[in-house]
């Protein structure tokens, strides 16, 4: 039996429905709350059902209105690398400061969807964002974190 | 009334609160087109700077911000996809298409003129109307607010599911979902955090916008790169288009801003309901008035598709300024930055602030109307010029989608975990795009969930745990009722379908 697309997300809805549920019902309230019209859990435990119920009916009642992709057509290359590229400058962001990650995020993310004007993809990312950061942080006075830059004495 | 209109209008006429007022406009366009940062946090920068003012200059130059907040959140909603509000969602339903389709000059300049109008409207209605309907907002209590936002929430999946109404109920569920991650508001119980510290104080609804709008539109463009219809879509993206709107185009918007006004400043006067709900309502509605060939463009770039949630929103900024001015209570988030200024000010805005001091009232409201005027003849000629954003290449275009996104996540909270949770909501949504899922009831459910338990708590407790309060009360009743024939009518559209 093949289970449409549609259908198999409602599946994945429907067990996040069920365990938030089980963990809306664990949910701790204070012991003069417990029978309380109205606690903590409360809310969550209607959701829980509330979804339950939804992604039930769509799994059960049939589609008529089918989401057709051609997966052919997807770049799922050029999206993984990006998605890499994303966990990789969330992960060293703070490590090595914003004023690097994000222009080394920049410039690789420019080079794995093709493009390879180095001039362009340079100006575009160190001194774009150099320009950023003093539109943010010189101008606007909105602080942004940079370790490195401190240390070596470029922001307060 | 003559008499404070005009002392509010000699003040604000001076030459530095007209300068003062572009100067805000300007900064406030490109601060409200950076997705993430809205009119609150472009407000809340100002305050600051306004304090060596006077205190009309200081609301003149907040009221400058403001509006060209929302109008570069409008901007960044059509032209990126990328809202950087809730109350601009609704507009990037037909403005962003309409950009796609090479009219991105055009779709800015009718949401120029709709917001204007809107809030011309809106700010008649508000010098005329403001005590009395100050008296119809209280007349509201918790069980009608909670039944108002189920009417949001359904009508918001009626109308942008396309037809396929579960999905964009499951959608709204998840939304609620999300926003019951950390500490309860009354008892301080974290939930769904699973001991982990960076979730106790909730998700932050940037991240949610970030992450469900920006950054996987921006994947989803990559994603279907391959795609020849997609492909043409990107070559259409490189065409600005005129800013000239049509006569057939200017007919349709001069049906559309009436009623849209009149929803959205009414809606606005509500407190907490504010300009995403007008917007979404406002959207819903318009779809409901139009003629069944009109109907079938919602979605693709109709005119009333756009005009009426830009109309609406800025009609509810307005209508938002009546609970704060003659109440001295906040009914949206904007307000209540507006409220600490005035404060700052020494101004402690109420009932008492209309009757002794009507002359701080009438130049707030005709700052707020000046700053539109200016937005309009400063930033309408600059339209064609903003619009080149969309002449960015698509390998330039994504990353600096995804580098703003990630910048307005790390300004807020300087945390890695933010950005990772970014990245993984906006891969699943994504994927949820890719089957039509809807994105906007999930914005709109999470946005409202904590004034939504607050409502249902106070409602249960009030009524003892019983569910009357559902029709106990006329108002509420009306409402639900309202809710049900939206529901049944999706139900007979599926039958009538079938048949």
């Amino acid at each position: 039996m093949r289970i449409s697309p549609t259908k198999f997300i409602s599946l994945l809805f429907l067990v996040l429905s069920v365990f938030y549920l089980y963990t809306a019902y664990n949910i701790q309230v204070f012991a003069f709350d417990e029978n309380a019209p109205f606690n903590a859990r409360t809310f969550p435990i209607y959701l829980g059902w509330a979804g339950i119920i939804l992604s039930s009916l769509k799994i059960i009642l049939p589609e008529k209105v089918t989401t057709e992709v051609n997966h052919k057509h997807l770049d799922y290359k050029s999206i993984i690398y990006l998605i890499i590229i994303s966990l990789i400058y969330a992960a060293v962001i703070l490590k090595i400061g914003y004023f690097i990650s994000t222009s080394l995020f920049l410039f690789a993310s420019y080079y794995f969807l093709g493009e390879r004007r180095w001039g362009l993809m340079f100006i575009l990312s160190f001194p774009f964002v150099a320009a950023f950061m003093y539109l943010l942080h010189g101008l606007l006075n909105i602080y942004l974190r940079d370790p490195f830059l401190k240390y070596i004495g470029v922001m307060g | 009334m003559i008499e404070g209109i005009l002392i509010g209008l000699s003040t604000a006429l001076s030459l530095t609160n007209i300068l003062m007022v572009m100067v805000g406009c300007f900064a406030g366009t490109i601060i409200g087109m950076l997705p993430g940062l809205g009119p609150m946090t472009a407000i809340a920068l100002m305050i600051p700077i306004t304090y060596g003012f006077d205190p009309s200059t200081g609301l003149i130059l907040m009221a400058g911000v403001y509006y060209g907040a929302v109008f570069g959140g409008s901007t960044s909603s059509i032209l990126l996809n990328a809202p950087g509000i809730p109350g601009t969602v609704a507009t990037a339903f037909d403005g962003y298409p309409m950009a796609q389709q090479g009219k991105a000059g055009k779709a800015l300049a009718i949401a120029a003129y709709s917001s204007f109008a809107g809030g011309t409207i809106s700010a008649i209605f508000l010098l005329v109307a403001a005590p009395s309907l100050s008296k119809v907002s209280l007349a509201f209590r918790s069980p009608d607010y909670f039944a108002l936002m189920i009417l949001g929430l359904t009508a918001i999946s009626a109308f942008s599911s396309k037809g396929q109404f579960l999905k964009a109920m499951m959608m709204v569920v998840l939304g609620l979902m999300l926003a019951t991650v950390g500490q309860d508001s009354l008892s301080d119980i974290t939930r769904f955090t699973f001991n982990n510290m960076n979730l106790t104080d909730g998700i932050s609804f940037v991240l949610i916008v970030m992450a469900t709008f920006a950054m996987s539109e921006a994947l989803t463009i990559i994603f279907r790169g391959k795609d020849p219809n997609r492909a043409a879509k990107q070559i259409s993206l490189t065409e600005l288009g005129s800013i000239k709107v049509n006569k057939e185009e200017t007919i349709k918007m001069a049906k559309t801003i009436p009623r849209s006004s009149i929803l959205g400043f009414l809606i606005g006067v509500l407190p907490g309901a504010g300009a995403t709900i007008a917007s979404f309502l406002a959207y819903g509605m318009e779809r409901n008035y139009v003629n069944e060939e009109e109907k079938q463009k919602f979605g693709k770039g109709s005119v009333h598709g756009l005009s009426a949630p830009e109309t609406a929103n800025n009609a509810a900024c307005s209508g938002s300024f009546v609970p704060l001015l003659t109440l001295g209570i906040p009914g949206s988030g904007t307000t209540a930055v507006m409220l600490g200024a005035l404060l700052g000010f020494g101004i402690q805005p109420g009932p008492r602030l209309y009757q002794t001091n009507p002359e701080i009232f009438w130049s707030v409201i005709m700052s707020m109307y000046i700053g539109m005027v200016v937005l309009l003849i400063l930033n309408l000629p600059l339209i064609p010029y903003i619009a080149r954003i969309l002449a960015v290449p698509r390998n330039y275009l994504i990353p600096l989608i995804l580098f703003f996104s990630v910048t307005g996540i790390y300004l807020m909270s300087f945390n890695n975990f933010d950005i990772f949770l970014m990245i993984g909501i906006a891969v699943v949504a994504t994927f949820l795009r890719l089957y039509d899922f809807p994105m906007p009831p999930l914005i709109l459910a999470f946005v409202l969930g904590g004034l939504m338990e607050e409502t249902l708590r106070r409602s249960l407790l009030i009524s003892d745990g019983s569910p009357n309060f559902l029709w106990d009360r006329p108002i509420t009743l009306i409402i639900l009722l309202i809710t049900i024939t939206i529901v049944g009518w999706q139900i007979f559209s599926t039958f009538r379908k079938k048949s």
